[in-house]
């Protein structure tokens, strides 16, 4: 049993590290917000294993505060993204600048 | 074997697929073309996946208080992901990051391209308050060409 649950935190882990990875490379705000709340997911899960390991359900009170505030961050990113044209500037900037850097290339 | 040993092995199982069902959810994050697919990968299989992680933890510490518990935290889940999904995907398309070559069905900018035509052509003389939805939905494209300021 605890070989399976070992094999559930190394997926675990790779799912938090695939994650971040959108966080860090993600073009557009709202990419990384997904991305952070799949993370609050990967954790919410990762405190569930934890206490399946331990035996004791002291760790329990954390997955369910976690699960009802976990999705305030998409909530708020969505809402402060107000000036569509701003974000489109900054996007079709950015889309340029790759665009010449594989032109260079 | 005995039948605590079962349920161990079983809430193993569970959390393992729970596991791997969070996984999914990350690669469809990270492999997926943009943001609306990326909003699909991120909810649906992770709520799935905390289920089955619920019944795990409940399979393992077999305990009516930690089911309890674990069963409102999964609950609060499924009410809130929607809630996220849905306003990360109505800025994603107001705001136009999104690419709509992606898509085969666009049913809201149908709507707002009717309602604006609506608002066009036949309102000059109605009151604002007699289609609030369309008005509303009107204002907002109005200020998104405007620049955002509502």
């Amino acid at each position: 049993m605890t070989v399976i649950i070992t094999v559930a935190a190394a997926m675990l882990a790779v799912a938090a590290a695939l994650t971040l990875w959108r966080i860090v490379a993600g073009p557009t705000p709202l990419d990384r917000i997904i991305a952070a709340d799949v993370l609050v997911g990967v954790v919410i899960a990762s405190v569930g294993i934890t206490a399946a390991l331990s035996g004791t359900a002291t760790g329990l009170p954390i997955l369910l505060g976690l699960s009802l505030i976990g999705f305030t961050g998409a909530v708020g990113v969505a809402r402060l993204i107000a000036s569509p044209t701003a974000v489109r500037r900054v996007f079709d900037r950015r889309q340029a600048l790759r665009e010449e850097d594989s032109d260079d290339t | 074997m005995t039948r605590e040993a079962v349920m161990d092995v079983l809430g193993a199982l569970f959390l393992a697929l729970g596991a791997f069902f969070c996984l999914a959810a990350a690669v469809g994050v990270v492999r997926f073309p943009d943001v609306m697919t990326r909003m699909h990968a991120a909810t649906k299989p992770s709520v799935f996946g905390l289920i089955l992680v619920l019944l795990g933890v409940t399979l393992t510490l077999r305990d009516p208080k930690v089911f309890t518990l674990l069963t409102l935290a999964v609950l609060m889940q499924i009410m809130t992901a929607p809630v996220s999904g849905h306003l990360v995907s109505r800025t994603a398309h107001r705001g136009g990051l999104w690419d709509a070559d992606h898509a085969i069905i666009d049913e809201l900018a149908d709507d707002n391209a009717g309602s604006a035509a609506e608002q066009a052509s036949g309102s000059a003389g109605q009151a604002p308050g007699q289609d609030p939805v369309a008005g509303a939905e009107g204002q907002d494209a109005q200020a998104d060409r405007d620049g955002g300021r509502r």
